[in-house]
């Protein structure tokens, strides 16, 4: 697929918060809402370092998978879907690193704005890890409806 | 109660409830967050709305705008799941296999079913994760959940899956709140017809409503630390949170506090002032070297604090308590703070000794080397005089005599007044009601650090009444000091500040328990020593004025 398909891509981006699945270091599947942010072909999401088990768990096994399942986060989209990534943690720069991502992040939440303000009070809120997701394999359900067989598109790499 | 019948009367209360509003305190039995680390209680998503209003009161009080309540980081978050959980970590929890408290499971479940769809998720066989969102049914009387195989997946009986409900509320304005995240998991009992029965051994509860955003970060503060810690020994140098040197400085010496110092020092200079003594060089001088000193014992405070394990035990500091938190956020390390109280210390020192030279006295050696005791030994081995029940007395008499009589000294060139001695008492007083109101909120950390203050060794009624005793005390000498003729009338309007002085005692008696709920008393209780302070100043400004310009002198004292 070139990234993901049209729909699943608007869904991702209208998404206030979906579901990231990483591998613990137990092999049990452990599940974090995140807010997802899309930036090209990619998925993006930030963690702060107070929140950083997710962290370990992607530096040790890099294999996740995301949804988007709530339909409370996504207005009035229907649709449901589930993407199979890779990703990648970036902690080059905790302290500015991710702040590429505030126009598009306060887009979805506006209070992001003020949460930098608070920087003096909670400064390590601030201080995020960000982590990137190449998707691989996408399972769409355009009418929300997970009972029915999904739309199955697989990144053209992967497909080879 | 049967552990069964227990999750069928939680299960029937959250069916009972609106779905939309299901993962509130108000519907659930809420966890106590003095339960073990190892129930995996975890949070995400988004808070409730009367979360929201709740998390705003905190914050305000916290001396942020409510709109911040709403702030939530790129995941979902204000702090997300691994972060606060009240509980445990994950990772923590994932690597020592801990006994999971059967009410958990139980909460978990009975939050669980008023989710219409949960999140399943497994490891595939590709060895990638998967998730995907399901209906289940929750059987609140054998505890079991029950689901068919998702369609267009395998699954496979003994797998270890979890099953999780994210619920956020959506706001109008963009953003959401009402966040809360439970999962459980579980291993795979494969039925026939493709259906499969989870009998949840672990979960993971979180619900941003349940712990007040403040007491999130700090309960995160440890793992965050170590996060940095192990981040530094992976890229092979030191890796450090960041904040702008200003704020740094500004954070680290709590410079807010110091109304405590120039309160006793320009009430000691106008008090000179008002008998014929005064010179800008060396009051301004006096006024460095003191915001200078009490700049130092903040920071040394900090760092013996720190050492003691007093500040670390802290679960629940706010903007008036538990510190500057500089070191607990890893923003610098003891050595740093260490070096920098000093250099306060040193300048202070400098500063002390021009004015030594400049109008140097015997009584002002005296004062100094007093100050100088009281700075360094109110945390500092071997006096420790804040962890031995001393901290407030020390407080009152480095806040009031030390400061006030040190800079009526300078002006005077060594002669002391009867009139600056008693007019430093209150001001004295209501600053160790500052410390000692403080240290409310701090009594748990400080019991286990054997920082024995005061409201550590009393009862809450012996606290309050403490606190009604020295401020009744406070407004009763400037009475009898202006009544005597000692003190200009004019001292008097310093009366205005007895509302202040009972709103704080109502706030104490009200908030006492409650270390968030308490800020704004606390915040009260700061603006009465600098209101007093203030009036006190202005009562000896007016006399001034009245002596020098309007020749009222016989009438006004």
């Amino acid at each position: 697929m070139p990234a993901l398909p049209y729909p699943v891509a608007r869904l991702v981006d209208t998404a206030l918060v979906g579901e990231l699945t990483v591998v613990g270091v137990d092999g049990r599947p452990i599940t974090y809402p995140m807010t997802p942010l899309l930036w090209g072909e990619r998925i993006f999401m930030t963690s702060s370092a107070l929140d950083s088990a997710k962290v370990t768990h992607i530096k040790a096994n890099p294999r996740v998978s995301f949804s988007v399942t709530n339909p409370e986060a996504t207005g009035t989209m229907a649709g449901r879907v589930t993407i199979q990534c890779d990703a990648r943690v970036s902690e080059d720069d905790l302290h500015e690193g991710w702040e590429r991502l505030i126009q598009g992040w306060s887009k979805k939440d506006p209070s992001v704005r003020a949460l930098i303000a608070s920087r003096l009070a909670f400064p390590l809120l601030l201080e995020r890890i960000l982590i990137e997701l190449t998707p691989r394999k996408a399972w769409y359900w355009p009418d929300g409806d997970t009972e029915k067989a999904p739309q199955i598109t697989v990144a053209a790499e992967v497909a080879r | 109660m049967n552990p069964s019948r227990r999750l069928a009367a939680i299960a029937r209360r959250a069916m009972g409830g609106d779905a939309s509003t299901q993962p509130t305190p108000s519907t659930q039995p809420t966890p106590s967050m003095d339960e073990p680390p190892s129930t995996d209680r975890q949070a995400s998503t988004e808070p409730t709305p009367s979360a929201r209003r709740h998390d705003a009161a905190q914050i305000a009080a916290a001396g942020f705008s409510p709109v911040e309540v709403a702030s939530r980081g790129g995941e979902a978050p204000w702090l997300g799941p691994d972060g606060i959980s009240s509980k445990s970590d994950l990772s923590d929890a994932a690597t020592t296999e801990p006994e999971v408290p059967l009410s958990v499971v139980e909460d978990a479940l009975a939050r669980l079913v008023a989710f219409e769809d949960v999140v399943l998720s497994w490891i595939a066989e590709d060895g990638y994760p998967m998730n995907v969102a399901i209906p289940i049914e929750i059987n609140p009387h054998d505890g079991l959940v029950r689901f068919d195989t998702p369609t267009g997946f395998q699954l496979a009986g003994g797998a270890e899956v979890a099953l999780t409900g994210s619920h956020i509320r959506p706001l109008s304005g963009g953003g959401f709140d009402e966040r809360s995240h439970i999962t459980i998991w579980g291993t795979l009992v494969a039925r026939p017809r493709g259906r499969f029965v989870l009998h949840p051994g672990r979960a993971w509860i979180w619900d941003e409503s349940e712990t007040p955003p403040p007491a999130a970060y700090e309960r995160s503060l440890p793992k965050a630390r170590r996060y940095f810690e192990e981040l530094s020994r992976e890229k092979g140098f030191r890796v450090r949170p960041r904040l702008d040197l200003r704020l740094l400085l500004f954070r680290a010496t709590r410079a807010p506090f110091l109304s405590a110092t120039l309160v006793p020092v320009l009430l000691g200079l106008t008090v000179a002032g008002q008998m014929g003594f005064f010179d800008p060089l060396t009051a301004a001088i006096t006024i460095a070297a003191a915001c200078l000193v009490h700049l130092g014992l903040n920071v040394a405070n900090d760092v013996f604090d720190t050492l003691a394990g007093a500040d670390d035990a802290n679960a629940s500091p706010t903007k008036f308590s538990g510190g500057s938190r500089v070191i607990q956020n890893a923003l610098v390390s003891v050595g740093q703070m260490s070096v920098l109280a000093a250099a306060c210390y040193v300048a202070s020192g400098i500063l002390g000794l021009v004015l030594l030279e400049l109008r140097g006295s015997v009584a002002l050696v005296g004062i100094v080397a007093v100050g100088l005791v009281i700075s360094l030994g109110y945390t500092m081995p071997p006096l420790k005089f804040v962890y031995r029940g001393l901290g407030e007395i020390a407080t009152a008499i480095g806040f009031g005599p030390v400061m006030l009589l040190g800079a009526f000294a300078v002006q005077s060139r060594g002669s002391l007044s009867l009139a600056a001695t008693v007019v430093s008492i209150p001001v004295g007083l209501l600053v160790a009601m500052i410390l000692y109101v403080n240290e409310i909120p701090d009594r748990e950390g400080d019991t286990k650090a054997d920082k024995r203050t005061l409201p550590v060794r009393w009862s809450k009624a012996r606290v309050i009444l403490g606190f009604d005793v020295a401020v009744a005390a406070t407004f009763a000498v400037i009475v009898a000091g202006a009544a005597v003729g000692l003190l200009p009338l004019t001292v008097l309007l310093a009366l205005l500040a007895i509302p202040l002085a009972r709103e704080t005692h109502r706030g104490l008696v009200r908030f006492y328990d409650s270390p968030y709920a308490l800020m704004p008393t606390m915040a009260l209780n700061i603006r009465l020593h600098l209101t007093v302070g203030v009036l006190l100043v202005f009562g000896y400004a007016a006399a001034i004025a009245d002596q020098r310009l309007l020749g009222l002198r016989p009438f006004l004292w």
